[in-house]
């Protein structure tokens, strides 16, 4: 969908390139994270997709076609653009804002109108914005205005350039998990340029690891480079934890879970001691159907029947979907043995800590 | 000197009366020469704002040149350029007011224009970049509006400036409100009555042309109220 091929600049008066002969590919509907250090051309190679800096040598397309064909507004019309300062129009209203490529491309109000209001629900932006001014919103409501009006005209290529930089760390996390669960519904071509591998890892399909002067250092899947960086450069850029960030990349569904220690409520009071016996533990889960009650110690057994006993929360409780290393932290900070894995309510397993230590190995 | 004669009352309202047409006419008078100096004065310090803006070397000699015109007495201008253009018919007169005028709103208006503009900030500019704006879609639609209230601020400062300056046109026939005051003092005894009336209507020109600009800007920039912006 993208590709940059011997992609050079260099500015005018600087004795290096920003950018040293880049050859990139970006696949239709993934995201490719540009990540590196400070003056390692990320931004620079981002603003040559859209022409807002023009490369000195070397051909970049989008969708087929040559970038320098097209005369730049029509090009840049065709392609949403993000910024951190987010840089909303002050004298706009929200739903101005929101409209401004529409508007750009010549579009009638009503569907304009209809437009803006689709866009408020994909964001999760409340109705009662649209009149406001930029001002009158919070950093991560701009963000998400940003994001909206990037949007607007369906562009199939997103650029985004440190969207979340700008916002505390909570926001930033809101936010990141937003514009996942947006992508995996739009499925835009997306270049998002950070400085921080961690969101790189979070949202990348794929990350692009550059060096000072615009050199490719790797680009190749988080997990792939997680799990064999390329050279030394990469391995101190992704830095300490790399097992952790491992098993962010995985849900738990992936893992090997086990039963468990678990008795459904109808069972004999003599089965929950054979259950125990065999987990080798003084407590068993209790089970109605398939969903999960709690848990009852041994000792209050003693003979009565399941129903009648009162089962206590388990501590640590996740859902399938959570990562691996969400699931690691519980269980640590718990001071359990095991998470028990929950989906709305049916129970799906228990996971101790050797069976998620088994997917790193891996 | 007799500052006024000692029986006569220091204000003669039958005069008001007896002159209301001309203090009308003169009033009008004030207005014109105000008005087209600030207009005219509009025009040429965008068209030398654009060209420090595109050229941000040449800025520093435009503001300087525009700021000796500011500071040279405005009695030195306007006999300055009486020189130049003659007083000899009204036509000349009226030239030789308004060029005088006018180069006292230069400075103001391309300061105020360039702060304006380049004021916007970075982030605005270059998502406007990014959403395709072509250039001069980008200045008039989001850098022009957003350099308004600082354009505003400089209108205000030009046009108080110039009422107040009109009077000395009174020198070359003209003064809209300044003739009266002219007239008061050239009198063989001073006429107090006159001279009230030529700086109270001109101090409430000044006060009244303020008021409806600040109106106006706030009218054309409701999102500045609440920003601060």
């Amino acid at each position: 969908m993208i590709r940059l091929e011997n992609v050079a600049k260099v500015f005018g008066g600087a004795s290096a390139p920003a950018v040293a002969n880049l050859s990139l590919e970006v696949d239709r509907g993934e995201l490719v994270a540009l990540v590196g250090p400070s003056g390692c051309g990320k931004t620079t190679t981002l603003k040559m997709i859209n022409r807002l800096i023009e490369p000195t040598s070397g051909r970049i397309e989008v969708d087929g076609r040559d970038v320098m064909t097209a005369p730049p507004h029509e090009l840049r019309r065709s392609i949403g653009y993000v910024i951190q300062q987010v840089g909303l129009f002050p004298h706009r209203t929200i739903a101005q804002n929101v409209a401004t490529v529409p508007r750009l491309l010549g579009w009638d109000e009503a569907r304009i109108k209809d437009r803006v209001g689709e866009l408020f629900e994909l964001v999760g932006l409340d109705d009662s914005m649209l009149e406001r001014y930029p001002s009158e919103l919070s950093g991560g409501q701009q963000q998400r205005v940003g994001v909206a009006r990037a949007l607007a005209a369906d562009p199939p290529v997103l650029l985004m350039d440190e969207p979340f930089g700008a916002v505390d760390p909570i926001v930033r996390g809101h936010l990141q998990g937003e514009f996942l669960e947006l992508q995996s519904r739009l499925e835009k071509t997306v270049v998002f340029v950070t400085h921080d591998i961690d969101e790189a890892i979070l949202l990348g399909s794929r990350i692009a690891i550059l060096n000072v002067g615009g050199l490719l250092e790797q680009h190749d899947t988080p997990e792939r480079i997680l799990a064999s960086p390329a050279n030394a450069f990469v391995e101190s850029f992704i830095g300490a934890e790399r097992g952790l960030k491992r098993l962010a990349l995985h849900p738990i569904s992936e893992a090997e879970m086990s039963r468990g220690p678990v008795i459904d409520i109808t069972a004999k009071p003599e089965e929950a001691s054979r259950v125990m016996d065999e987990n080798g533990v003084s407590w068993v889960g209790l089970l109605s159907g398939d969903r999960l009650l709690g848990w009852v110690d041994g000792s209050e057994i003693d003979g009565r029947p399941l129903a009648e006993l009162a089962p206590r929360e388990f501590l640590v409780s996740l859902r399938s979907d959570s990562s691996l290393r969400a699931a690691l932290d519980a269980v640590v900070t718990g001071h359990a043995r095991v998470a028990v894995v929950v989906d709305d309510g049916i129970y799906r397993g228990m996971l101790d800590l050797e069976a998620i230590a088994e997917e790193i190995t891996e | 000197m007799i500052l006024a004669q000692e029986n006569a009352p220091l204000f003669d309202w039958d005069w008001v009366g007896r002159n209301l047409d001309a203090i009308w006419e003169r009033t009008v008078e004030h207005l014109a020469l105000t008005g087209v100096a600030i207009v005219v004065g509009i025009m040429m310090a965008t068209v030398l704002s654009v060209v420090a803006l595109r050229r941000p070397r040449t800025y520093p000699a435009i503001t300087a040149a525009t700021g000796l015109l500011y500071t040279i007495p405005a009695l030195a201008v306007f006999a300055l350029v009486a020189s130049f253009v003659g007083i000899g018919t009204a036509t000349q007169r009226f030239i030789t007011a308004e060029i005088a005028l006018i180069s006292y709103t230069l400075l103001i208006l391309i300061r105020n224009i360039v702060t304006g503009i380049n004021g916007v900030p970075a982030g605005v500019r270059e998502a406007a970049m990014g959403m395709g704006y072509r250039e001069w879609e980008r200045v008039r639609q989001i850098e022009f509006p957003l350099a308004l209230p600082a354009v505003m601020a400089g209108i205000r400062i030009a046009s108080v400036t110039v009422i107040g300056l009109v009077t000395v046109t009174a020198l070359l026939g003209l003064g809209g409100l300044g003739f009266f005051i002219l007239d008061g003092l050239r009198r063989s005894i001073i006429f107090p009555t006159e001279i009230i009336v030529g700086v109270a209507l001109s101090v409430a020109l000044a006060a009244l042309i303020d008021i409806c600009l600040l109106g106006i800007g706030r009218v054309l920039t409701p999102w500045a109220r609440e920003s601060g912006f």
